[in-house]
């Protein structure tokens, strides 16, 4: 008797490791995957750095982001005012990390938002289908015809004055519609396999086969999405607030800083050196993240080989 | 096929009609007209406002929905309405058109052409060095938005102006006022009042092009029919151009019609700061100003642009794709 447990009883000692071999070993093998890419950690470590600059680096100096030094004005880069100072005596070096601040918390929000309602819309789309996919796809076209930035920058006097998490909302709500088409598709095909068909079988509501096992099938998806549209949407913060249709002030961000620089870009240079640096240093790091993402969570995709 | 077009000229039409609609109202109940009278010094009394704005069709106390017919029924006839100051809208735009037009044709014709003949080299030279150079750049131009490009380029042209000791390259305006000559002297101006613009538009063009290009490239380089047409004795680069090429163009056509709203977006941006008169200087002015007619007029445009790119997206897909003309 015991000679014939023990292979039962060892097969499942060895299925039950190999279950946990395989739990932990998806995400080791997606960190591996990621760490290998020496540009991608670059990118992560970058990232890293300019979020404790933008949130620490406010404290290493005396002046706010606000304040003005009427004894500067238009002064180069010195000890005193590390990044110069503007017209009126603000000091540059404040106003630079506060902007980058609030882009990279406007670009954080908004693309978790936006992949977040591209998830449900795409998904509910995609497995009702019928007419319920017909009216959200429709409304996807629609949306798709209307540029963003007319539509925000046209609304952007009913948000002056108002809480910035307005304007995030309306950057959101205008930038989800590609991301929605591409779940919809992984919807269709996931709502024909056997789980999804079992789980609708035994009674399972359509909220919680959405939420329960379309959308965590997909998860790699969405974060990769959601990491490369951190950088569109700082892209799009930035454009809005350089025509001063995004952040109003007296509270500034890189886009702002940047339309006030270069209107003496030439003479001055200080004046947008700094926060277009930042801007761009952003965005590359972002997007070298999301493709080094896009490599570590789904190596089959198409674009994993173009990097 | 002409039905699978026909179809969706007619959807891509309903989508102009409803987007231009919604603009309108958004517009007419976002901007408010109205301040542009009162903040006058003295104030004026309130009938001549109201006499004002019922002129211009952009009283607030008027319903919406009546603003919005009176609106709609003379635009479906091609007359958008006056602006804010009282000029007819439609002359305006047939003026401004003409140089918006100019810069999106160039733009987006050169910086299709450029991308995909940089994707498809990086392709076929992969892991080389001129696929990294290649990879690298578009990254970085990717990372830069237009506005930001446009003063680089600017600070670069003025550098360049200075070394050379003329004026080579000029950032503002499309020509210079007042220039006399002949054809050739002002088509020689026009060169150099337009490189900056087309350059800031159309680097980002060729990038993102590049980028989806290249992978679509690959992805058809490794197939059975590339090495078929190889091994009935085609050469490699007519194999890759005419068996190649072809197939991996049609993802980029879908592209195209994305990337379309994107550019139009650009497009402001450097009207705006290379002082070109056309359609998207005029929306950023116009927003501010107040002007519910010129921006609903200018919504109007850029749909009808989104609809010609989609169309002419699904055309190139028919040509590409013999799939879908026997549908």
């Amino acid at each position: 008797m015991p000679a014939e447990i023990q292979p039962t009883a060892s097969i499942a000692i060895e299925a039950a490791a190999e279950v946990a071999l395989e739990d932990v070993g998806r995400g080791r093998l997606v960190m591996r995957r990621f760490f290998r890419k020496k540009i991608a950690v670059g990118g992560l470590v970058v990232l890293v750095l300019l979020l404790a600059f933008a949130f620490i680096g406010p404290y290493l100096t005396k002046w706010d982001y606000k304040s003005t030094d009427y004894n500067a004005f238009l002064q180069r880069p010195s000890s005193s005012h590390w990044f110069g100072t503007t017209q009126i005596g603000q000091d540059v070096y404040a106003q630079t990390l506060r902007g980058l601040q609030k882009s990279l918390v406007i670009g954080l929000l908004t693309a978790f938002v936006s992949t977040g309602l591209a998830a449900v819309v795409g998904a509910t789309a995609g497995y009702f289908g019928g007419w319920a996919d017909r009216i959200l796809m429709w409304f996807v076209d629609l949306l798709l015809v209307l540029p963003a930035f007319l539509i925000i920058a046209i609304l952007s006097p009913t948000f002056r004055g108002k809480t910035w998490l307005i304007f995030v909302f309306l950057l959101a709500a205008f930038s989800w519609m590609i991301t929605a088409r591409i779940v919809r598709g992984l919807a269709l095909s996931l709502k024909e396999q056997e789980f999804v068909q079992a789980a609708r079988f035994m009674g399972v509501p359509p909220r919680k086969i959405i939420f329960r096992h379309l959308l965590p099938n997909m998860s790699s998806l969405l974060i990769i999405d959601a990491t490369l549209n951190v950088g569109g949407a700082i892209l799009a913060e930035t454009g809005l607030s350089y025509f001063g249709f995004g952040v109003q002030p007296p509270d500034v961000s890189l886009g702002t800083l940047i339309a006030d620089g270069t209107r003496s870009a030439i003479t001055f240079p200080w004046l947008f050196l700094f926060s277009g640096g930042a801007l761009i240093i952003t965005v590359l790091a972002v997007s070298v993240i999301g493709d080094g993402m896009r490599d570590a969570l789904d190596p089959k995709s198409n674009s994993s080989r173009n990097t | 096929m002409a039905k699978f077009l026909l179809r969706r000229f007619v959807n891509y039409l309903i989508l102009v009609i409803l987007a231009t609609s919604l603009g309108y109202i958004v517009a007419s109940t976002s901007l408010n007209p109205r301040s542009n009278f009162e903040g006058r010094n003295p104030a004026p009394p309130k009938a001549s406002v109201d006499a004002k704005l019922n002129a211009l069709n952009l009283n607030d106390e008027t319903p919406i929905l009546t603003r919005f017919k009176n609106w709609a029924v003379p635009a479906l006839h091609g007359d958008f309405g006056k602006t804010i100051s009282g000029q007819s809208v439609s002359e305006e735009m047939w003026r401004r058109m003409g140089v918006t037009l100019r810069l999106l044709l160039i733009g987006s014709i050169l910086g299709g052409a450029l991308g995909v003949a940089v994707g498809v080299i990086s392709a076929v030279k992969q892991y080389k060095f001129t696929d990294y150079s290649a990879t690298v750049t578009s990254f970085v131009i990717l990372s830069i938005p237009v506005f930001l490009l446009a003063v680089l380029l600017k600070v670069g042209a003025l550098n360049l102006n200075q070394h050379a000791g003329t004026t080579l390259l000029y950032y503002t305006g499309e020509k210079t006022p007042g220039l006399s000559g002949s054809f050739w002297v002002h088509a020689q101006d026009r060169l150099q009042h337009f490189i900056l613009p087309t350059l800031s538009l159309v680097l980002g063009q060729v990038a993102f092009y590049s980028r989806y290009q290249r992978s679509a490239m690959l992805d058809v380089l490794g197939s059975d029919f590339l090495r078929t047409a190889q091994a009935k004795g085609l050469r490699r680069r007519d194999a890759l151009v005419k068996h190649g090429l072809r197939t991996a163009l049609i993802p980029m056509a879908t592209f195209f019609a994305y990337e379309f709203g994107l550019l139009l977006t650009g497009a402001t941006f450097t009207e705006k700061i290379f002082g070109w008169h056309g359609m998207g200087e005029w929306f950023i002015d116009s927003v501010t100003s107040n002007d519910v007619n010129t921006v609903a007029a200018v919504t109007a445009f850029s749909a009808v642009l989104v609809l010609i790119a989609g169309m002419l997206a699904d055309l190139a897909y028919a040509a590409l794709d013999p799939r879908v003309r026997i549908k």
